[in-house]
């Protein structure tokens, strides 16, 4: 039986004090799933957006792949990037695996599918609601496609936000691409999953504690653009 | 408008390769077998206010939908001055549809877009289109808080400020109290005081009666008569819209 009154105070200390090897887990988590997010909204926003915008065949099947991606779990994840970037795997060479890049590259393929995915569906909804003005007005596909993606920012916005939670708080794809090597690819999630099979439960409730505020945030973030956005009519 | 006789078709204030005549030929569109709409033939002069009358499911959105080449007929021609409605002859024509599109942006932003689309926003302009509608004051307003009589003023701001050649108006005061209704009809009056040509959508008969130079009677998709609106009011020839004026429900 252990003192889980200890373990709560000192993981108090650990916050309070700015411990470095904390401060270390939770920066290396935020620049991995921050970096993740970037790549992810780079390829998945206008991907969703073409996807939602254009008419094309077999754009249904296209969107049922895409929501079903969605829902892949991290681990096969993090075993399909793994197999990537072995050294028996076709971008073996480039010397990847365990290592921030690799991991960035595990959560990218996670979020992308949940980013286009969302981004489809806001763009594909406005698209309906505009698309008989702008055709009556001759609009140019171009000045089309921008004016839904500038009317749908908000959401589009919550969009990448979602992702951010998604990818900060998986354990499976980064445990198995970036190996959990204590100051090299250590994140918040493989640090809790560690620390807690050892019984060191300070270190991991303090963690836990700041994967909790964050997501916190993240969702007073999407709420906060949610009702600037409807005050300012385009929610 | 509205005093009683039908303007002479060679008044058109945009005589050289203008828009007007409107010709349908031979339109026909049927959708699960159903014929929707059958317009052997129908012409829509240069001058004033023609009101397309009919009751609900007539086949009048519909109608204004083919003639600015929002929907394709099955079959038939649709001209403007002789020309397809294209993209480019569909930017000379202005459309406000009975639910208006309004974009997600401010009410001046939603001008700004209509006229950039064409290359040319000009904001004196647009305060202009946005004081005849009784909207001066809200240029910064979220376009979609809007009331549904100041949204309608808007989207009928934002197709006159372009100028349209002729203007298609699909209900625009349906569901409006008379405060509002009256508002709208004095923007319509306006426009058509200055030459433009109105094609409007009603199933009012009362607004028919106010507005319209020329009527247009449609019953189950098909054209029933097509007269001055003093005649047409006076003394209607088709059995459809004698029962209509007369307040029966026709079937
Ligand atoms: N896209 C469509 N597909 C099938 N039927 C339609 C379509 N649009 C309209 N209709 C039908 O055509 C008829 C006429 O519709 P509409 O033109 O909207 O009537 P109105 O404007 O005179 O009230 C209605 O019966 C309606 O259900
Ligand atoms: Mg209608």
């Amino acid at each position: 039986m252990q003192d889980f009154g200890a373990a709560f105070r000192l993981a108090g200390h650990l916050l309070v004090s700015g411990d470095p090897d904390l401060l270390e887990i939770v920066a290396r988590s935020l620049a991995v799933s921050l970096g993740a997010v970037l790549v992810a909204c780079l390829i998945g926003l206008p991907l969703g957006a073409l996807i939602g915008f254009l008419r094309f065949p077999g754009r249904r099947a296209i969107v049922v792949f895409l929501n079903a991606l969605m829902g892949l779990p991290p681990v096969v994840i993090g075993l399909l990037v793994y197999m990537m970037l072995s050294r028996a795997g076709p971008l073996g060479p480039l010397g990847l695996l365990y290592t921030p890049t690799a991991m960035v590259i595990a959560q990218a393929v996670l979020v992308t599918p949940l980013v286009a995915a969302l981004a489809r569906q806001t763009v594909e909804t406005l698209a309906a609601e505009y698309d008989e003005y702008f055709q009556s007005l001759a609009v140019p596909w171009h000045a089309a496609l921008g004016a839904l993606l500038w009317d749908g920012r908000s959401a589009l916005v919550t969009v990448a936000l979602a992702g951010f939670g998604r990818a900060i708080a998986e354990v499976g794809a980064v445990i198995i691409v970036g190996g959990n090597i204590d100051h090299l690819t250590r994140v918040m999630t493989t640090a809790i999953a560690l620390e807690t099979s050892k019984g060191d439960l300070a270190l991991a409730l303090a963690l836990g504690m700041v994967l909790i505020l964050l997501s916190v945030g993240v969702n007073a973030a999407v709420m906060g653009v949610r009702s600037r956005a409807v005050e300012a009519g385009h929610g | 408008m509205a005093d009683g006789t039908l303007p002479p078709v060679l008044t058109s204030s945009h005589p050289i390769g203008g828009l007007t005549p409107l010709r349908m030929t031979g339109v026909r569109l049927v959708r699960k077998g159903q014929v929707l709409l059958n317009i052997e033939d129908l012409t829509i002069g240069s001058a004033g206010v023609t009101v397309l009358l009919g009751p609900n499911g007539a086949g009048k959105s519909l109608l204004l939908r083919v003639a600015d080449g929002l929907v394709r007929p099955d079959a038939g021609a649709v001209t403007w001055g002789g020309l397809a409605p294209d993209g480019t002859v569909r930017r000379r024509i202005g459309f406000v549809f009975q639910q208006p599109v309004l974009l997600r942006r401010s009410v001046r932003a939603n001008l700004k877009f209509a006229m950039g689309i064409s290359g040319l926003w000009d904001r004196r302009k647009a305060d202009r289109a946005l004081e005849d509608a009784g909207l001066a004051g809200l240029g910064d307003r979220p376009a979609r808080v809007l009331s549904g009589g100041e949204r309608q003023r808007l989207a009928l701001a934002r197709a006159l400020v372009l100028d349209p050649e002729v203007l298609l108006l699909d209900e625009p005061t349906a569901s409006l109290d008379p405060a509002a209704v009256a508002a709208v009809e004095g923007m319509i009056g306006r426009a058509v005081a200055r030459g433009l040509k109105v094609v409007l959508v009603t199933h009012d008969i009362g607004q028919a009666r106010r507005l319209a130079d020329e009527v247009i009677f449609l019953h189950r998709g098909q054209i029933t008569e097509q007269a001055a609106a003093r005649l047409f009011f006076a003394d209607p020839r088709s059995a459809a819209a004698k029962a209509y004026l007369s307040g029966l429900l026709i079937p």
